[in-house]
């Protein structure tokens, strides 16, 4: 197996996060899009790792999951708090701060 | 080696077109199923570079857990369920636009960096014993640090989503 095979796998997913974070409007969606990205960083991670045979990569992989899980956590519950307040979870709804 | 890049096809194709169709469908819980299909794919990938402990973590933490909080997301936000079209914004050529030109500079840089290293056959396999040894002895003001933050995570979110 290639470094490279798993590297752009990667890439790939964390594009695929990038174009989910810009152009959806739900707050979930985005959300979901950001583990994404956080599921790239934790295989180039896992690779690299192999490829040097240090088993710190796993322990950092270990954090990030333990980090993304408290993240998911924290930003579900402050998209409640503003589809309590405005009923709407469409990004674009919320420009209170547009000069 | 052959049967292992089988499966890393067979397991990446499908993961691709998971994130894919993740970041495109229409319907919002077709789209966190879809984001189930990558988490497990890529458990899978893990189990192949011999991370065994971080793919059973990957299972209990993300699908078991991380998923059903954002089914509950999506229940609770009341998100349209079933097709509509108003999930993706205008502005979606030029995110299109950035992921790509994002994704081309990464995938120039990795192939002209690690263009043929190989993977070793032989590579140095920890157990989760390993990993145990190395959390608690040579990271464990690292983890004491992330169980601090998992704490204030938990008290945050309670206090950011009772009802007063």
């Amino acid at each position: 197996m290639l470094v490279t095979q798993f590297l752009v796998l990667g890439a790939l997913l964390f594009c695929c996060g990038i174009y989910g974070v810009l152009a959806r409007r739900n707050a979930v969606m985005i959300l979901m899009s950001i583990e994404l990205m956080l599921n790239a960083v934790n295989i180039n991670l896992i690779t690299f790792g192999h490829l040097h045979g240090d088993v710190g990569a796993q322990v950092f992989a270990l954090f990030v999951i333990a980090v993304a899980a408290a993240e998911v956590g924290v930003g579900l519950a402050i998209v409640l708090l503003i589809y309590r307040n405005r009923s709407s979870i469409n990004v674009e709804d919320l420009d209170l701060m547009r000069g | 080696m052959v049967a292992q890049n089988i499966f890393f096809g067979l397991i990446a194709g499908g993961v691709g077109i998971s994130a894919i169709k993740m970041v495109t469908t229409r319907n919002i819980v077709h789209a966190a199923l879809y984001l189930v299909a990558v988490l497990a794919g890529l458990a899978a990938l893990y189990i192949l570079l011999t991370a065994e402990f971080v793919a059973t973590t990957q299972f209990l933490v993300y699908i078991g857990a991380v998923m059903v909080l954002f089914l509950f997301g999506i229940m609770l936000t009341r998100a349209p369920m079933g097709h509509r079209d108003g999930l993706t914004s205008k502005q979606w050529p030029m995110a299109l636009m950035v992921a790509v030109l994002f994704g081309a500079v990464i995938v120039y840089a990795v192939i002209e960096q690690f263009g043929a290293d190989e993977l070793s056959e032989n590579p140095t396999v920890f157990r989760s014993a390993d990993v145990g040894d190395s959390i608690f002895s040579t990271y464990v003001v690292p983890f004491e640090a992330v169980s601090v933050l998992l704490l204030a995570a938990l008290i945050g979110a309670i206090v950011l989503a009772r009802k007063d």
